[in-house]
């Protein structure tokens, strides 16, 4: 409260003659689905406002700078709930807002593109992580901040052939998400010169993630699960579903290392991650919600920060300014990932560093040393213009 | 064994006595330097260029700068949110500054009574009055403030925010922003020429340097790197040093691993130094011959001969090296 009106006073008196004219106000929207997903690990269930936090701290970075170019930002959230229609809330929302934040499913995140296609507002997905978003359903008003599958499993990939892990045994989860990051995985095995030495599937049959006596039964599954490998060096778990690989770091039946979903795990940011300067980030996000910074969380900030450094680079809060110069080829946006971030013309995926945590430290950051690319080495991670199907409308 | 180190010694002081005769007399200068991640400052003498003392200091020591008199130095320990005071004689820890939350860089004014802190945490600049130790006020700024100077005139303090991207030009007497200059990304360092006619601010991320006409808040013109065979992402620029002719800047390239030569009359790089990884600061001896910068990554400090442009030294100091400062 006091930061405040010391900054309002500050404001007032810095800006008298600026502030003679209204600010420019930019609306963001930020669209999301109600309620939050379960995960085994008590520790990693993401909270209430998980996405919505970072907006909500670019959105106050937004304005610091902004009272020197007489601009303000503001957020209107937006849950939607079973059953509602996703169009229905995004055009309401786009009637106020002309850029959107979602965290939707790809399917809800195309219809909404394509209902707001004609107005023009620009969308951010900040959630999905589907390829097909960026290669044969890309949109031409949607801008990914998340990355994708590929990305990720890429990050890992090159790590893990860095450190000489080249044998890898792939346990895949039996849902359609786990199904597509094991085929993410497989890639960067192919590319990067690893060999899956093995594959199994974990099926789901149902049943509840906390339970009284769950360890016992876990401890004397999993090795069971894990014996009679072939010779491997990591074992690499594909389960997006959040139904196994986390009971597998320190129970696989050789003693050997978890990547994947599990043990070093591949993300856009982690609450660990302190470098070039992210502690003074990391500190203002907890100042302001009260937790620990999130990848979604990240994702949504680095959305909205993009707006505000496309309006404080062009002097405008028009839409379709800001749009042409997020997607136009002088545009960069620093997030704390020790390089400049900038759009893959081709499909308006973001270019970005990809952190390799274990839950606690930041144990890597890729692209590793030595995959080259002529063009970005962040373009060494994900699918690269020659294999991209995406045209962009 | 001692004996022969004796005679080496004394043969050495010769040798620089009868130099003395010859040339200008070879001034011997105390340098200090903070290790961020040490928790220390390393005290180099530039005649033997050799570490004489390591001096335990507060978390995260980064800003650091002798006071005007040359009797203290300050250095800023951010993670304990306050700027320690180093007594240059007894060469410890004498006294701390309130110094408000996160102080990184930090500028004085040319008397030394008034200190300026860029807080990190705050997005503030804190005002401090070095003769009574006390808190005398506070700039609203941009989103994570950094880099500090006051112009020749001491009329005006420049204050770089890193997220906010603009370099931020403050009156002194009344301490209210007079003008925001936008840069390229995270503005870290400025720098005055000496004639004040231009400052020069470095973007970390941008990866330009960014000259700005002081009188009409306007860039005029940006410096700009290319090095054969570095990808551009590695060329990060951080500290600036001119020379006191304005006709040298030396920048610091950070993981490029290498110091820009620029003449600042064409504004082009004439020659890369290579020095240690990732270099940050960088401060002149007094009598301007050599030019110390610090190397995070690999933990040393490079020493170059400012008229030959070239690296004459390396000195190993503590873990990662970050500010420098030579007594006046």
């Amino acid at each position: 409260m006091i930061r405040w009106l010391v900054g309002l006073i500050g404001l007032s008196l810095a800006a008298t003659q600026a502030l003679a004219a209204d600010p420019a106000l930019i609306g963001v929207g930020y669209l999301g689905l109600a309620g939050t997903r379960s995960t085994l690990s008590l520790v990693e269930q993401p909270a209430e406002n998980d996405g919505l936090a970072g907006a909500r701290l670019a959105i106050e970075d937004n304005n610091t700078t902004g009272k020197f170019l007489n601009q303000r930002f503001t957020l209107e959230e937006r849950r939607i709930k079973e059953g509602e229609d996703a169009v229905r809330a995004a055009t309401d929302l786009a009637a106020r807002n002309g850029f959107i934040i979602a965290d939707l499913p790809a399917d809800a995140l195309l219809k909404v593109a394509d209902s707001l296609r004609e107005r023009g507002t620009l969308l951010f997905n900040a959630g999905a992580i589907d390829e097909r978003l960026r290669e044969a359903d890309c949109r031409s008003n949607v801008v990914h901040t998340a990355p994708t599958r590929a990305m990720l499993a890429d990050a890992l990939g090159q790590y893990l052939v860095w450190k000489q892990w080249k044998r890898w045994l792939l346990v895949v989860g039996s849902h359609d998400e786990d199904k597509l990051f094991a085929d993410a995985l497989r890639r960067a095995a192919t590319r990067f010169g690893a060999k899956i030495v093995q594959e199994r599937t974990f099926e789901d049959t149902g049943g509840a993630r906390r339970t009284d006596s769950g360890v016992t039964l876990i401890q004397r599954q999993m090795p069971v699960f894990t014996q009679q490998a072939p010779a491997y060096d990591v074992l690499v778990a594909a389960d997006e579903s959040e139904v196994f690989a986390a009971y597998l770091p320190y129970r696989t039946w050789d003693p050997r290392p978890v990547a994947g979903s599990a043990g070093l795990v591949p993300r856009s940011w982690d609450a660990a991650q302190d470098q070039w300067g992210a502690i003074q980030m990391q500190n203002r996000f907890i100042k302001l919600n009260s937790r620990r910074m999130t990848a979604l969380d990240m994702q949504a900030w680095t959305a909205v920060r993009m707006i505000g450094e496309a309006t404080s680079r062009t002097n405008s809060g028009d839409v379709r300014k800001v749009s042409d110069f997020i997607k136009g080829p002088d545009f960069s946006v620093a997030a704390f990932k020790g390089t400049k971030l900038t759009l893959r013309d081709w499909n308006l995926q973001l270019r970005q560093p990809i952190l390799l945590v274990d839950g606690r430290m930041v144990v890597s950051v890729s692209p590793q040393e030595g995959f080259l690319h002529q063009v970005s080495e962040l373009d060494t991670l994900g699918y690269d213009r020659p294999e991209s199907k995406c045209k962009l409308k | 064994m001692q004996a022969e180190v004796r005679t080496r010694m004394l043969w050495r002081v010769g040798l620089l006595s009868g130099l003395a005769l010859a040339a200008a007399p070879a001034h011997a200068f105390i340098a200090y330097i903070s290790n961020e991640k040490g928790n220390t400052v390393s005290v180099i003498d530039t005649e033997s260029w050799t570490v004489t003392k390591t001096i335990k200091v507060g978390q995260r020591p980064r800003g650091i700068e002798f006071t005007r008199d040359g009797k203290f130095v300050m250095v800023a320990v951010g993670d304990d949110d306050t700027i320690q005071v180093i007594d240059a004689k007894t060469q410890s820890v004498v006294d701390s500054l309130p110094s408000g939350p996160d102080p990184e860089l930090f500028a004085q004014d040319a008397a030394g009574k008034i200190l300026y802190v860029a807080n990190e945490n705050d997005n503030t600049v804190t005002v401090i009055d070095l003769e009574k130790r006390a808190r005398i006020g506070d700039i609203q700024v941009g989103v994570e403030p950094e880099g500090m100077t006051i112009s020749p005139d001491g009329k005006t303090l420049i204050n770089t925010s890193e997220t906010t991207n603009m370099a931020h030009f403050i009156d002194t007497d009344s301490r209210q922003i007079v003008a925001n200059v936008l840069v390229d990304a995270r503005p870290r360092f400025a720098e005055f020429r000496h004639d004040s006619s231009e400052l020069w601010v470095s973007s970390e991320i941008g990866g330009t340097v960014s000259i700005i006409d002081p009188k009409k808040h306007e860039v005029t013109g940006k410096v700009t790197f290319e090095i054969p065979g570095l990808r551009k992402e590695a060329i990060q620029p951080v500290g600036i040093g001119m020379t006191k002719d304005d006709k040298t800047a030396f920048i610091a390239l950070g993981p490029a691993n290498r110091v820009a030569v620029v003449d600042t009359a064409t504004r082009k790089v004439t020659k890369y130094l290579l020095v240690g990884q990732r270099v940050w600061h960088m401060a002149f001896t007094p009598d301007e011959k050599y030019l110390l910068t610090t190397n995070g990554v690999s933990n040393d400090v490079s020493v170059i001969d400012v008229a030959a442009q070239k690296v004459i030294k390396t000195i190993q100091v503590g873990e990662l090296p970050w500010g420098v400062t030579i007594a006046p």
